[in-house]
């Protein structure tokens, strides 16, 4: 069974991103990039389901400028087998992320997508959803347990107050949250081989997808801020203002 | 044309969640309808109706619904609005995030996720970037598909009367199956309205201490717990309680952040509350820059001496 998992490559989720002074945006200059968090642990997933013998082959896919290259390295090194760049520059939005795979999906074909819940960039947390509603096919989002069949993939789901399982007839979208599993580094020996594994390149004019935005950002500000205020000098004093705020 | 609202419910009732996006809708200023949908729900089409402002209860009652699966809700939304309605509104929920994304591609347009401000029916303000930026979005013409960033919003008061009215159920999904749920009933108050909340982050050590001392506490202020991501991870505290850029956004009355550094992905999810209380070992932890009253101490002697010293000024009372 092949397996695609969509990456994306975001401001590290360390980085205290700047607001530019005229409103055009977010100063990304120089700042340190890697791969969104949770599409590593799609990535670890999709690895983990070839170690059990259930995926046969993992094929990644990222939309971005030339340097989306290292992302895609690095999942190559983490061990999923080839890769797909689909060069764009700027901000390309989940809608139309969504339709690029929506049209990989039907060159390669496969039994299933693993992508992260979310962007830690733009925190759209849109693309499986969309991409799911485009095939029409079956999506399981928020995963924090994922077990694969021939046939069926069984996903338990983070859901307000609790868990839900469903069960998925293939192919499916799943999208990922936090703890369906711990992502590993690559070894060296690992990144090594990764660099003789192919990626190959593709444009969104060559799938025929259009991607001007659709949303127009007029401006973008910092929030407010909130400046810290007092530290108090003990537990009883604590419990007052507590009390306070709080009526009890 | 008019807004259509999906409804989130427990068959009874609508969620607290629901009174604030139908807020949100509300400030388009156009008719709001809310779609509930689900299995033996007529009660919770009943709450919706009680819902000040509301313009009509849409009620499609199918078993197909009743475990709220994107799928058939996406398909459900897209039959009832394809002619009816401009604008689609959920809650930034589990449910929320998972049906309008679908919903939106559906109809060939963006999503506006976790709405926090709207401006005009056409623009609408959004945090990136673990909320270190705002953005002013603008939609085009045509349909707009909404998610809201609930503790943005003052829950709508009840004090209205709208008609209720059913509609057929949309095609079926077999595809996707529902096999169980495990939800837990805790009696605390829902953490997105709770007016206290009272988190714990890897300081607290383990699963034991974080229910140990964290529970009284909360239970004593009737407030809801959250947990920072570290917590979450570490398997202290489970993921729906998670605050923070990818859990839950909250904005109480009192936020006390126990054993939490203060990472800005936390930060996203709590600065909007209106008094911040920290307690933290380390006096140089961030969580101080933003907190109001910030206690320097060890959990481990703080939290039971808070809570002894709450139940003595009870007594008092």
């Amino acid at each position: 069974m092949k397996v695609l998992v969509p990456v994306k490559r975001v401001v590290d989720f360390n980085v205290k991103v700047r607001v530019r002074p005229d409103g055009s945006g977010v100063d990304l200059a120089n700042v340190k990039m890697s791969m969104n968090p949770f599409d590593e642990i799609a990535v670890e997933q999709a690895i983990r389901f070839k170690e059990q013998g259930k995926a046969s082959e993992i094929v990644v896919v990222s939309v971005g400028p030339k340097e989306t290259n290292e992302t895609l390295r690095t999942a190559l090194a983490m061990g999923a087998d080839r890769g797909i760049h689909v060069l764009a520059s700027g901000p390309v939005e989940p809608l139309a992320v969504a339709k690029i795979l929506a049209r990989i999906v039907g060159d390669e074909a496969p039994k299933l997508v693993i992508v992260g819940k979310q962007a830690i960039d733009d925190d759209c947390n849109q693309t499986g959803q969309m991409l799911a509603g485009l095939l029409r096919w079956p999506q399981a989002t928020f995963a924090s347990k994922a077990d694969v069949s021939e046939s069926t993939v069984t996903v338990t789901r983070e859901i307000d107050g609790g868990l839900q399982t469903l069960a998925l007839d293939l192919p499916a979208v799943v999208t990922c949250d936090l703890r369906l599993n711990e992502p590993r580094y690559a070894s060296l020996p690992n990144i090594m081989k990764a660099k003789k594994k192919p990626i190959a390149e593709t444009t969104p004019e060559a799938l025929g997808v259009d991607i001007a935005p659709r949303l127009k950002i007029s401006r973008t500000f910092e929030p407010p801020a909130r400046s810290g205020g007092r530290k108090v000098a003990s537990v009883a004093e604590l419990a007052q203002l507590v009390r306070d705020h709080v009526g009890v | 044309m008019s807004v259509l609202l999906l409804a989130e419910h427990d068959n009874a009732k609508t969620t607290d969640a629901t009174a604030r996006a139908l807020s949100a809708a509300l400030q388009t200023g156009k008719p709001v309808d809310i779609l509930v949908a689900g299995e033996n729900c007529h009660p919770a089409a009943e709450a919706a109706a009680a819902l000040s402002g509301v313009a009509r209860v849409i009620l499609v009652e199918d078993a197909a619904y009743k475990h709220g699966l994107a799928e058939v809700l996406a398909d459900l939304i897209v039959q009832l609005g394809a002619q009816h309605y401009q604008t689609f509104v959920a809650a930034g929920t589990a449910l929320g995030k998972s049906v309008m994304p679908r919903v939106a591609a559906l109809f060939d347009v963006m999503q506006v996720t976790d709405v926090s401000r709207v401006v005009s029916p056409t623009s609408f303000e959004r945090l990136i970037y673990a909320g270190n930026a705002i953005q002013l979005v603008e939609v085009p013409q045509g349909k707009t598909v909404l998610t809201v960033r609930v503790s943005s919003f003052e829950p709508v008061k009840v004090g209205g009367s709208a008609p209720i009215e059913t509609a057929a159920a949309g095609p079926a999904f077999p595809r996707t199956r529902f096999v169980g749920e495990s939800v837990q009933q805790t009696g605390r108050p829902e953490l997105t309205s709770a007016r206290v909340v009272v988190s714990g982050g890897r300081g607290m050590g383990s699963a034991d201490n974080f229910d140990a001392l964290i529970k009284p506490i909360a239970d004593r202020l009737g407030a809801a717990i959250g947990a920072s991501r570290a917590a979450v991870d570490s398997g202290f505290a489970p993921n729906d309680l998670q605050v923070g850029q990818t859990g839950k956004a909250v904005a109480p009355e009192l936020y006390i952040a126990v054993g939490i550094s203060g990472a800005i992905q936390h930060l996203a999810g709590m600065k909007d509350s209106k008094v911040i209380v920290a307690i933290n070992k380390d006096e140089e932890a961030p969580i101080f820059q933003i907190a109001d009253y910030g206690l320097v101490g060890d959990l481990f002697t703080v939290l039971p001496d808070l809570d002894r010293a709450l139940q003595q000024q009870n007594r008092v009372t």
